[in-house]
């Protein structure tokens, strides 16, 4: 059954792909139907796993074995990992028979499909992994399969532009994931996360000198771990391709900008929790960048006017919660606001693709509007994603939300109270404008002056399907399992794939601090009617008195503009030098281009002895002669 | 009365084999002075052999002879069969117009 989960999708995969001419919507079904048995089987080992404790490492084949270093293909089923088989292979499941209706138009449906399950095997490789180097395979390969779905829409610059970008600036990520890999084999010896476990706690003294700075080995580990992670998770400085990535066919972005591939960061970080508990400058860290990103994205979400890509913020806000969640030693709350974030933000993720669906491919909210009668499903649907998003009381946003702030402010360090503090903001932030994104499209006067109201139209039904199912599980994924991820039962249910080093309070905690959050999450959403919809005169004053802020916020901090400055434009010009003065100006001049006119002029020289008279001929021939007997006698 | 000894024959046999060859590539008129000239050349090399013949008492230089005087023979009816055919193809045989060879 394993085998069957992790490989089901590659062969959808490559099945879809190469009978895309046998039959009509051969490669929609069949990739479609075996993604969904896969969900189907994640869903019933995980039961396994709860109900009869069903655990285990299978391992595939030995890959590599050179020396003392050996790396298996293995699939390692713990809690930890059943949890992402559930989120990956449910949420790919429902997006792969969305994709059938959004992507009805397209005339490279077996591509996009094929692409799609791609992406769900080298998820799945990466959860299941029993060590760095399988890991680092699903990394890439998910990698790979971002840039290629981005990148979908070819003919499109700026598809293209934002497909390289995710990729390069991933590599930056990546770069930092393989120095981390590099120091563990170094120093451990093994790249097997169970003996790296059990080996690191006796190197906690291990001190080296890295440019400079005397840091242990440890932290030094730790932080190039989490570089990767950031890059895969758009965190703080390195999520720049993220909102780009948005170029992509929406049912890309819930999966893979949304639902999965983005929490693979997380996942790392909670999947060397006891690597990371043993240095705490390293979970500092950890949780500033959470704080930072969290807070950051928020502030930009608020302005922004493309409905995807506010959207794609809040992915990033919600990413930098779970973050800061590990970072403060709550690995179980992190894993379960990915857990809930996964079905809320791809119900909202596949709503806005209806959404966009209905309105002809327009994306900017400021030319929606009053579309709640004309899509009543996508309404309804939309509802309960913002609802659940922003941590409406019992929806599963709440519990998980809720949650992280609560263990922050339980952390009881000067740093956890400051994470409770931005969290509890960011909650606010995270409702304002979740509330202007519902009802800017759905509330309000018609602004679309391209087609006309009764022109846009309910999406098909297998499109909705996939969103009914996404919205009960952002309902009731929050109550039916806090008790498992993060209650009483949470200890029973992990078990060792998560390490706490101390174990964490549950001290009582006030009650003003517990409905501090839902009271404002509530509040927020008469607010955001009353300025966004009701009397929005007073918003644009306000955004006419304070131009440089709301500017500092439509231009995303102006991180782009820091990159192009100091990344983009050196890069291009080294690049230019290189390729003008390098290849041009020294391997083409005296490489192939040199040859090649130095032959030909040598050839025109030999060519002028070919005079074509026979007596010339007849003359070197008795020169010729004349030098041969000469030397003959002379000998 | 001088005594004509091996050197005079060889002599002749030198200056016409010189004229041959002298003929092959100052000649720039025609192709079938050229012919000759390789006759001329053929015709030193029997005097030479004859010479050397004679001298020696062997019989085997002349024999040799009139084989190179047959195939001279029949090389020169070749070579003018050749000259014929171009003539027909080119309309000319000047020794300047031949250069199809020109690099």
């Amino acid at each position: 059954m394993e085998h069957a989960i992790i490989f089901l999708p590659l062969i959808g995969s490559i099945l879809g792909f190469l009978g895309r001419s046998l039959i009509k919507y051969f490669s929609e079904i069949i990739t479609s139907l075996f993604v969904s048995i896969s969900a189907v089987l994640s869903i019933i080992l995980f039961w396994n796993g709860i109900q009869n404790n069903i655990y285990g490492n299978f391992k595939i084949f030995e890959w590599i074995s050179s020396g003392s270093f050996v790396a298996n293909w293995s699939i390692n089923i713990d809690p930890l990992s059943s949890v992402m088989l559930v989120v990956v292979t449910f949420v790919s499941a429902l997006v792969h028979i969305y994709s059938i209706g959004y992507m009805s138009h397209d005339p490279h449906k077996p591509r996009f499909m094929s692409y799609l399950s791609l992406f769900t095997f080298s998820m799945l490789v990466l959860v299941v992994s029993d060590n760095f180097l399988q890991l680092f395979f699903g990394w890439e390969g998910v990698g790979l399969c971002s840039y290629l779905l981005i990148g979908f829409w070819y003919k499109k610059e700026s598809a293209n532009n934002a497909a390289i970008k995710a990729f390069i600036v991933n590599r930056v990520g990546d770069f930092g994931l393989a120095i981390g890999i590099f120091l563990i084999f170094f120093y451990f010896g093994t790249i097997n996360f169970q003996e790296v476990f059990n080996i690191a706690p006796q190197f906690l003294e291990e001190k080296l000198v890295f440019f400079g700075f005397e840091t242990t080995l440890i932290t030094l580990i730790c932080l190039f771990l989490f570089i990767g992670a950031m890059g895969k998770s758009a965190q703080f400085l390195l999520h720049t391709w993220l909102p780009d990535a948005m170029e992509g066919p929406t049912p890309v972005s819930a999966l893979i900008h949304a639902a999965t591939m983005v929490t693979a960061g997380v996942f790392l970080v909670v999947r060397c929790s006891p690597l990371f508990e043993l240095s705490q400058t390293a979970l500092n860290l950890v949780t500033l960048v959470g704080m930072i990103t969290a807070i950051f994205a928020a502030s930009v979400a608020l302005v922004q006017n493309d409905i995807k890509k506010i959207v794609a913020y809040s992915t990033c806000s919600q990413l930098g919660y779970m973050f800061f969640a590990a970072g403060i030693g709550a690995y179980h709350v992190a894993m379960f606001h990915l857990f809930t974030h996964a079905f809320f933000k791809a119900l909202l993720f596949l709503g806005s693709g209806s959404v966009i669906h209905a309105f002809k491919d327009e994306q900017d909210i400021r030319n929606m509007g009053g579309v709640r009668k004309q899509l009543p499903y996508t309404y309804v649907f939309m509802l309960i994603g913002t609802l659940a998003l922003t941590g409406f009381p019992f929806l599963s946003g709440f519990y998980s939300k809720d949650a992280i702030i609560e263990f922050a402010y339980l952390k009881n360090s000067s740093l956890g109270n400051y994470a409770a503090t931005i969290g509890i903001f960011t909650a606010f932030l995270t409702s304002i404008y979740s509330w202007r994104l519902f009802f800017k499209t759905f509330h309000g006067p018609y602004n679309n002056t391209k087609i006309p109201i009764n022109e846009t139209h309910e999406s098909p039904l297998v499109m909705l399907g996939p969103l009914l199912f996404l919205a009960i599980g952002a309902i009731f994924a929050g109550y039916f399992f806090k008790e498992t991820f993060i209650g009483h039962l949470s200890n029973d249910f992990w078990k060792s794939s998560i390490f706490f080093l101390n174990e964490i309070k549950h001290d009582p905690i006030p009650t003003w601090f517990l409905i501090l959050t839902p009271v404002l999450v509530v509040i927020s959403i008469p607010i955001s009617y009353y300025y966004f919809i009701s009397n929005t005169k007073i918003l644009e004053e306000f955004k006419n008195t304070n131009s440089p802020l709301y500017n500092f916020l439509l231009n995303k901090w102006y991180i782009d503009e820091l990159y192009e400055f100091l990344f983009v434009k050196p890069a291009k010009k080294i690049g230019s030098f290189f390729w003008k003065q390098g290849d041009l100006g020294f391997i083409d001049r005296f490489g192939p281009d040199g040859i090649s006119k130095l032959i030909k002029k040598l050839s025109d020289k030999a060519g002028i002895f070919q005079t074509g008279f026979i007596y010339d001929y007849a003359f070197v021939m008795l020169i010729g002669l004349s030098i041969l007997l000469t030397y003959l006698i002379l000998n | 009365m001088i005594e004509i000894g091996l050197g005079h024959y060889l002599s002749l046999g030198a200056i016409i084999f010189f004229l041959g060859v002298i003929g092959i590539f100052l000649n720039r008129k025609n192709v079938i002075v050229i012919l000759m000239s390789i006759e001329l050349i053929l015709l030193a090399v029997n005097i030479n052999l004859i010479s050397f013949s004679i001298f020696s008492g062997d019989i085997l230089g002349q024999i040799f002879t009139m084989l190179i005087l047959t195939v001279a023979a029949a090389e020169a009816a070749i070579g003018l069969a050749i000259i014929v055919i171009y003539y027909r193809n080119r309309g000319s045989i000047r020794v300047e117009d031949i250069h199809g060879m020109k690099g």
